[in-house]
């Protein structure tokens, strides 16, 4: 009785893999990602579908391991592998007898030649693709069932050679290229060099996982009662990682425009999200037109200072105030009508004050004063002490301040008085008003600050760039935004960068991924929310909590 | 202390700052737009013809919004929930309607079949749309229906997102050409206005299914199960109530009458694309809002006076005001309409006195 239910829960899974790995095939992602190799042949199109079947296998044994013999539990991995691929079969299958084209744009010959492993005849590509796919999952299935260190070890080993594999381009960009370059083809690894660089980080991970094991007193994170760490301890890290900041354009990744230029838009969207996570982190109001912040900053950068009809000949850094302090009193004159809403009905309004204003600056109306569709051009670099910033990565340092600002901001808000205000008023309301905390000031306050860092992102963002058009500042910015924060961990200030990193440097890095980039971002807000809703790197209890009330947080 | 320190004491007490500031801007708002009117009637760009065709279009979209409106209504009045991902709902069913409908053309049915094609067109678009909600629901609410009130409202937005780019991987990102249809060309004459025909078909359609749900709502058991889940859940369940397949079936209904919107907005414009949940979606919103959120009849009727006040609105308000291409700023009237009711009556035309906690 008992293993019936076991088995019937693995076709499930095997079932449900098949349709995620159909409608990975069916969006067009495997096809457009096989541009990319990761390792000698297999391109990251093969990874992403391959990956479904490999981690279903492995979160189907990781819930079976334990409740069956453990023999068993790679024939169960390797059933949900085999069952999924044999579903994906049947896009193929059913593919080279009837034309989906004319419903589903992807499902053309060439997927069909290229999931079957580019074997003409179906029948033996089905044959590779099955046998495949049971493969993965017995491999990744058996994981569970090895000793801890060892399943540590080649998981840990697997997932960053794939990863290296991935990015390769960066690795072949900046100065990793002199120790790892050998093992590196033109683009992806070398099959040679993947093994070498899978049998090197399993040991590494491996000693790792050896050592957590022998010290487990060390994987715990400071304990309340010793207190912050000494003050030298936390200035020569700080020191370090500055240091790091600092050379991190110019030595690291040897100057080259395209890696930098990612990395400045990554910061840029850090100081939004810094700004975001003040307004949604901190206080708890949904805000999703907080793109609205980062146009009138941007925008007010370009009017004043850009060289064509429109400006007026200001300088960047005369203009770059004024913008903060235009986007800060649009954040508070757009908060105030919105005070007495929450929830939903909150994030709804905010999407409209986006809209609207991204509408009007696309209207002929204001034409004349904006350049509506046709948007500002010629807006000058930023210029300092006679040096014009007209590189990406000198540029990098003017944002790198900004960040720098905007989290000495954020870090001291947070624990100021009202930051605390807000962390009330982000768990009820109605308490926070009865404690005595002014909901108007502490609201505006919130939105002001969210809107003011927005408005140094876009200003920043506006120069760098050198021109603005409305179209850019649509929805899917401040959505980006919020998926980042949510990634990262929401109120979390690390988390900010760590979603900036994996949610924009990493699909501008994967030029190919971008188009998949909202499909992404929407499926990483669902499965944040159910399975990590604390996100990545969440943020740390405050001190003056009680330690017995430490239960992990999660988003209000 | 005088008197008068004392009545302004009091006043201060009784409004706040920030009130008067928004009562100021709502009257500033209105004073605009009553002057734009005005202007716009003295100067008399159109005549009373173009003026009654204006209201008739804005009818036959005010149908289109109140069917969509009644899918966010539904759903709130069962979780106090905003549905996000409601208007792409409405945008599968229209695919699915687009699809059915080439099917049929390529067949040689559409023209033949008329009546026959519309029907099956639109219970294939109702489906579509019914199999995504209850995957959404399934997916993306059930697990969180315990959880804070931010956390099923990222997810929503998430699942408008994800399927919103679903659609764009799976069926391409330009635009689909709808088959048009012989039936549907020209005009009726209905006391002497022309109405195009697929306008027409749109106001008898969208009557006809708020009627039947309205019937369905009051009058069935399941229609009765829902109102008790709406008003507690937990006492219902209690009563013999499954409730979750009253919220299933509840997102079901809802999306049923997306998807003969979906038909509906296709056959009037002949397009459809992975992007058309997005706008109609917010603006059946504000119909809802309008009407009173959790509301049946609210959010047909706010539905309407939306369609109507949005296809009136440029030519009406803007136009005396001198703004060249007025009808650009169309959805700026919706949103900013929306920002007013949610500011000045929250409740909504119909709306209850929905407790605080709930807006």
């Amino acid at each position: 009785m008992q293993n019936a239910t076991i088995w019937r829960s693995t076709v499930k899974a095997g079932l449900l893999t098949g349709v995620i790995a159909i409608y990975i095939a069916l969006t067009g992602m495997v096809l457009s990602l096989s541009q990319r190799p990761v390792i000698g042949k297999l391109s990251l199109g093969h990874v992403v579908y391959m990956l479904v079947f490999a981690g279903m296998g492995y979160i189907v044994a990781r819930r079976h391991v334990g409740k069956t013999q453990r023999a068993l539990v790679p024939v169960h991995g390797a059933l949900v592998g085999g069952l999924g691929a044999a579903l994906l079969a049947l896009l193929p299958i059913v593919g080279r007898k009837i034309d989906l084209a004319w419903m589903f744009v992807t499902a053309k010959p060439n997927l069909y030649k290229f999931l079957l492993f580019n074997q003409e005849s179906t029948a033996l590509g089905i044959g590779y693709l099955i046998l495949t796919g049971a493969a993965l999952g017995a491999a990744t299935a058996t994981l569970p069932v090895l000793p801890p260190v060892l399943h540590q070890a080649l998981l840990g080993g697997a997932s960053t050679t794939l990863l290296m594999g991935v990015l390769a381009e960066l690795v072949q960009r900046t100065i990793l290229k002199k120790a790892l370059g050998p093992l590196f083809a033109y683009k992806g690894l070398k099959p040679w060099g993947a093994a070498v660089l899978f049998v090197a980080l399993s040991v590494l991970f491996g000693l790792y996982a050896w050592w957590r094991q022998n010290h487990p007193q060390a994987q715990r994170s400071v304990p309340l009662e010793t207190g912050p760490e000494p003050a030298w301890k936390r200035s020569l890290k700080l020191g370090l990682l500055l240091l790091l900041l600092l050379i991190l354009p110019i030595w690291l990744l040897s100057k080259d425009t395209y890696l930098n230029s990612v990395l400045n838009l990554v910061g840029l969207y850090v100081i939004m999200g810094l700004g975001l996570n003040i307004v949604v982190g901190f206080a708890g109001l949904l805000d999703l037109g907080y793109v609205a912040f980062f146009a009138i900053g941007a925008y007010t950068v370009a009017l004043m200072t850009s060289l064509g009809p429109l400006g007026m000949g200001y300088s960047f850094w005369q203009a770059l105030p004024v913008a903060i302090v235009f986007a800060l009193s649009a954040g508070v004159i757009l908060g105030v009508p919105v005070l007495r809403m929450r929830g939903d009905y909150l994030a709804i309004v905010t999407l409209g004050f986006g809209e609207i204003i991204r509408i009007l600056a696309n209207s002929d109306w204001l034409k004349p004063f904006m350049g509506g569709a046709l948007g500002v051009l010629d807006i000058p670099k930023p210029e300092i002490f006679g040096r014009v910033l007209k590189e990406e990565y000198q540029l990098y340092y003017l944002i790198l301040a900004g960040i720098l600002l905007t989290w000495f901001i954020a870090s001291r808000l947070y624990h100021s008085r009202v930051g605390r205000a807000w962390q009330a008023l982000r768990e009820d309301e109605d308490v926070a008003e009865a404690m005595g905390i002014h909901l108007v000031t502490t609201k505006l306050l919130a939105f002001g600050f969210g809107a003011a860092f927005s408005g140094l992102s876009g200003a920043i963002f506006a120069a760098k760039v050198g021109s603005v058009y409305p179209h850019t500042f649509n929805l899917i910015i401040s959505i980006n935004v919020l998926s980042l924060i949510i990634v990262g961990g929401i109120g979390s200030l690390p988390g900010v960068v760590v979603g900036a990193l994996a949610l924009v440097g990493l699909p501008e890095l994967l030029r190919e991924f971008s188009e998949y980039r909202m499909l992404f971002y929407g499926i990483a807000l669902i499965a944040m929310m159910l399975v990590k809703p604390e996100g990545f790197w969440p943020k740390r209890l405050n001190v003056y909590a009680r330690p017995d009330e430490s239960a992990p947080e999660t988003a209000q | 202390m005088n008197q008068w320190q004392r009545r302004l004491a009091y006043w201060r007490r009784r409004y706040d700052i920030t009130d008067v500031v928004v009562w100021l801007f709502g009257l500033l708002i209105l004073a605009v737009a009553v002057y734009g009117t005005v202007r716009s009637l003295q100067t008399t760009t159109y005549d009373s013809k173009r003026w009654a065709q204006f209201v008739v279009y804005g009818i036959s979209q005010g149908g289109v919004y109140a069917l969509i409106a009644l899918g966010y209504t539904l759903v709130y009045g069962i979780l106090f929930m905003i549905n996000f991902a409601h208007g792409e709902i409405f945008m599968f069913g229209a695919f699915g309607a687009l699809f059915t409908a080439l099917a049929l053309d390529k067949a040689g049915y559409w023209d033949g079949q008329p009546v026959l094609s519309l029907i099956i067109v639109l219970l294939v678009a109702m489906t579509t749309s019914s199999v995504v909600a209850v995957l959404v629901e399934r997916i993306a609410y059930r697990p969180l229906r315990k959880a804070p009130r931010l956390v099923p409202l990222i997810t929503a937005i998430g699942a408008s997102f994800t399927l919103q780019y679903t659609a764009r991987s799976f069926f391409g990102s330009g635009l689909r050409a709808f088959p048009e249809m012989e039936m549907l060309k020209g005009s009726v004459n209905v006391w002497g206005l022309e109405i195009g025909k697929s306008h027409a078909l749109t106001i008898v359609v969208s009557l006809l299914m708020m009627a039947g749900l309205y019937w369905y709502v009051q009058r069935t058991k399941t229609g009765k199960a829902m109102r008790a889940v709406a008003e507690n859940k937990d006492v219902a369940a209690l009563m013999g109530i499954d409730v979750d397949q009253i919220i299933v079936r509840t997102f079901i209904l809802g999306a049923s009458m997306a998807g003969v919107a979906g038909v509906l907005y296709s056959l009037i414009f002949f397009q459809v694309k992975f992007f058309m949940g997005f706008v109609p979606g917010i603006k059946a919103f504000t119909a809802a809002v309008l009407g009173g959120i959790g509301n049946i009849p609210g959010a047909m009727l706010g539905g309407y006076f939306l369609g109507i006040f949005e296809s009136l609105g440029p030519a009406l308000i803007l136009e005396g005001l001198g703004i060249p291409a007025p009808s650009q700023l169309k959805d700026v009237i919706a949103f900013t309409m929306l920002v007013m009711v949610l500011i000045f009556r929250p409740t909504g035309i119909l709306g209850e006195a929905v407790a605080e906690k709930r807006a």
